[in-house]
């Protein structure tokens, strides 16, 4: 029996044009097709994954590859799974991360709905990561080019996600991947990587600020923030609140013996606050919305975790409390547990799952 | 791969193709306007093909002026009338307009002029007698076009033309979808105006005619060709190809005519028992005798596109200029088929080298895909 259709995801740029070349050159029955996210007409779109210009990058990509290439309409379904919780997130005080939602609700949902409707079984992505086949199913691993791996964006997908899924790079290096681009004469080969959020084509702040204004007038109020200390002692006052990032040092225009650090975001009260580095540091933190990959899983889990996608790990202990929440003990106090950002769990380069961080376990 | 695309555009036709080899690098070049014998060679290729389109639009050669599209021709006209009435006073355009007509007219409003768009009704057809209840003293150009190139209707261009005649009004009529496809004599039409282009009947890209008695202003402004109507060395590969498919289409013409109507009848009279739920649009209305607008309840069209095209069969969802958006058609919304039903929608245009196997494997995928469709979103 011939294989069934794979879609191969292609934006235009370096990895997902390898990605449909590989499968196609290894006489797999592929159809390429790029997902038009987000208009970007008016401005410079070039290296963007879901600019005009990449889409037609994409285009000749397949051509090149020989392969039928279709171009998806999803920029309504992009701003309302991506975009507007980016922007609530801001609001929210929180720091989000946009690839993992983009990856959970647009890529690895709506682009395999899309694709089944068109015929194909399956969906390729250019990620660095790795499907292995475990004992009870597909398992999520890091890429072998651990300085590329991308597992850390892929922690909410489902066991049936995985099963339709192919991550043909996982197993390559990105040398190795531009190599392959040059050999075979790709019109991306010499192309950099988009590492920005690909929506937004100026400062983040100010595209928050335009999309809440545009949402209703006034409802954000550029009110600069109070900035107080850990003990609620006044410092001073800043920008807006949502300006700021857990975490973050520079910018805060304070004076002050040993460099401050934002500790804690409060909207409702339009608070910042800020703290030396040992107040940065938290020894566990509170997660929602926890996602296993395979079953469910309710005792005590061992695992490193990852509280950003650059966090090297640490190891700890996860607590599921029940109803998507959890406890995460760390081995050793962590700095910057960012609410909004995803903290994911590995053992070995396996992904267990992960959360959405609410916050520090110690406030 | 079968193709059933003409709308959008057509194969070479094999005559067009064998009187355009030696300009491509087989043997002659030159520019019409050069005084030497190369110049000669090509002025005279160029006013033979002025004849043969002259000779398909029952028309004298002078009338035809050669431009690189329907878009510049019926750009030119638009903005012709415009600058003779120092960009103010009134356009009337029917609603089912190519966009180089819609968008022209829009950028008018933009800069002045009054702008009336005329709806056609659910047969797809503009009523005449709309368009002269829409007409002003200060109305300075009304345009429709004689087959809407999603629909195929034919609509009463020469009724209006009579009218507006009346009344002095210009009358601009884009023909690019009829011309080759059925006889279209130019001066009995009545329009002022009239735009064909070669690759909607078998010629190349590249190469389109308006054909008019009246004066226009050059919207091209340099040289002196085209009797200084159109400025710009002209595509001597391209208007050679335009002249002898212009001749094909005028020889084959009562033949094609039939051909693509038994192919087309064919095709809609297989559909409702093949699958349910099909519906097809303005089968009643005078139609070109190429193209069929159909709608299936419950599947989406970008969808079922794709699927076809997979499985080796060329299809459109509306008119290819307003693809890679999943905004329904204008033309269709104006002639109130509803938005989901307009997504549903698939356009087939038949061409004279389809055959009835074509048509029979054409409906054969089409009945898979859309159940395919049906079940995949079930």
């Amino acid at each position: 029996m011939s294989e069934s259709l794979i879609a191969v995801a292609m934006s235009g740029g370096l990895d997902s044009s390898v990605t449909a070349w590989k499968l196609a050159r290894e006489g797999r029955p592929v159809v390429g097709l790029s997902m038009l996210l987000w208009d970007h007409s008016g401005v410079e779109a070039h290296g963007r994954c879901c600019g005009a210009l990449d889409l037609g990058d994409a285009r000749r990509v397949a051509q090149q590859a020989g392969i039928p290439h279709y171009t998806l309409r999803m920029d309504r379904e992009f701003r309302e799974k991506v975009v507007d919780p980016f922007v609530d997130d801001y609001l929210a005080g929180r720091t989000p991360s946009p690839c993992v939602r983009c990856n959970t609700w647009i890529k690895f949902d709506l682009l395999l709905e899309r694709a089944r409707r068109l015929g194909a079984t399956r969906v390729a992505t250019g990620h660095y990561a790795r499907i292995l086949q475990g004992p009870d199913g597909p398992e999520l691993h890091t890429a072998v080019d651990t300085g590329k791996d991308q597992s850390y964006y892929l922690f909410e997908l489902t066991r049936e996600q995985l099963a339709a899924s192919l991550f043909p790079l996982g197993e390559l290096t990105k040398p190795r991947v531009r190599e392959i681009a040059r050999e075979a004469g790709l019109v991306v080969a010499e192309k950099g990587e988009s590492m920005e959020v690909c929506f937004v084509s100026g400062g983040i702040r100010e595209f928050v600020e335009a999309e809440a204004a545009s949402r209703a007038p006034g409802a954000v109020s550029p009110e600069p923030a109070v900035l107080v200390g850990s003990r609620g002692e006044e410092l001073g006052t800043g920008q807006p609140y949502y300006r700021y990032t857990v975490g973050q040092r520079r910018g805060l225009g304070l004076a002050a013996p040993s460099p401050l650090y934002v500790l804690q975001i409060e909207p409702e009260r339009n608070r910042v606050v800020v703290g030396g580095e040992g107040e940065l540091m938290a020894p566990g933190l509170r997660g929602e919305r926890l996602h296993w990959i395979g079953p469910e899983r309710t005792g005590e889990v061992e695992a490193t975790v990852k509280i950003r996608s650059r966090h090297p790990g640490v190891p700890a202990l996860i607590r599921p409390l029940g109803e998507g929440r959890v406890e995460v003990d760390f081995a050793a106090p962590q700095r910057g547990v960012t609410p909004g950002q995803a903290a994911v769990f590995y053992q070995g380069t396996r992904v267990l799952g992960g959360c959405w961080i609410e916050g520090s376990k110690n406030n | 791969m079968v193709y059933l695309d003409h709308n959008a555009t057509t194969p070479l036709h094999p005559r067009a193709r064998e009187a355009m080899l030696p300009w491509l690098g087989g043997g002659s070049h030159g520019n019409p306007s050069s005084v030497h014998r190369f110049g000669q060679a090509a002025r005279e290729a160029v006013e033979e093909a002025r004849e043969q389109v002259a000779a398909l639009l029952n028309a004298r050669p002078l009338e035809v002026i050669f431009t690189a599209s329907g878009t510049e021709a019926n750009n030119a006209v638009l903005f012709h009338a415009a600058r003779k009435a120092g960009r103010r006073g009134h356009l009337v355009i029917s609603g089912v307009e190519h966009p180089s007509i819609r968008e022209a007219a829009a950028r008018l409003a933009e800069e002045g002029m009054e702008v009336t768009r005329v709806s056609p009704r659910g047969d797809g057809v503009v009523p005449a007698d709309e368009i002269v209840r829409a007409l002003r003293p200060d109305t300075r150009l009304a345009a429709l076009m004689l087959a809407n190139n999603e629909l195929g209707t034919l609509q009463p261009v020469t009724a209006v033309a009579d009218a507006c005649h009346e009344r002095g009004i210009p009358v601009l009529c884009d023909a690019v979808q009829a011309v080759g496809k059925i006889p279209v004599d130019a001066p009995a039409l009545g329009a002022d105006y009239l735009v064909l282009g070669a690759h909607k009947f078998y010629g190349p890209l590249g190469a389109a005619a308006l054909w008019t008695r009246q004066e226009i202003s050059p919207y091209l402004v340099g040289g002196s060709q085209e009797r200084r109507r159109r400025a710009g060395t002209e595509n001597v590969p391209a208007i050679v190809g335009l002249g002898a498919a212009a001749a094909a289409a005028r020889e084959e013409m009562p033949h094609r005519t039939a051909y693509l109507a038994a192919l087309r009848d064919r095709f809609e009279a297989a559909l409702p028992g093949l699958i349910p739920g099909a519906i097809v649009h303005c089968q009643g209305s005078p139609r070109l005798s190429n193209t069929s607008h159909v709608a299936f309840e419950g599947v989406e069209g970008e969808s079922l596109l794709i699927r076809l095209d997979l499985a080796g069969f060329a299809v459109s969802t509306g008119s290819a200029c307003s693809s890679g958006s999943v905004e329904p058609s204008k033309t269709l919304l104006a002639a109130g088929i509803s938005r989901e039903e307009a997504l549903s929608s698939l356009r087939v245009s038949f061409g004279i080298a389809n055959t009835l196997e074509d048509v029979e494997a054409f409906l054969a995928a089409l009945a898979r895909e859309v159940a395919e469709l049906r079940r995949a979103v079930a």
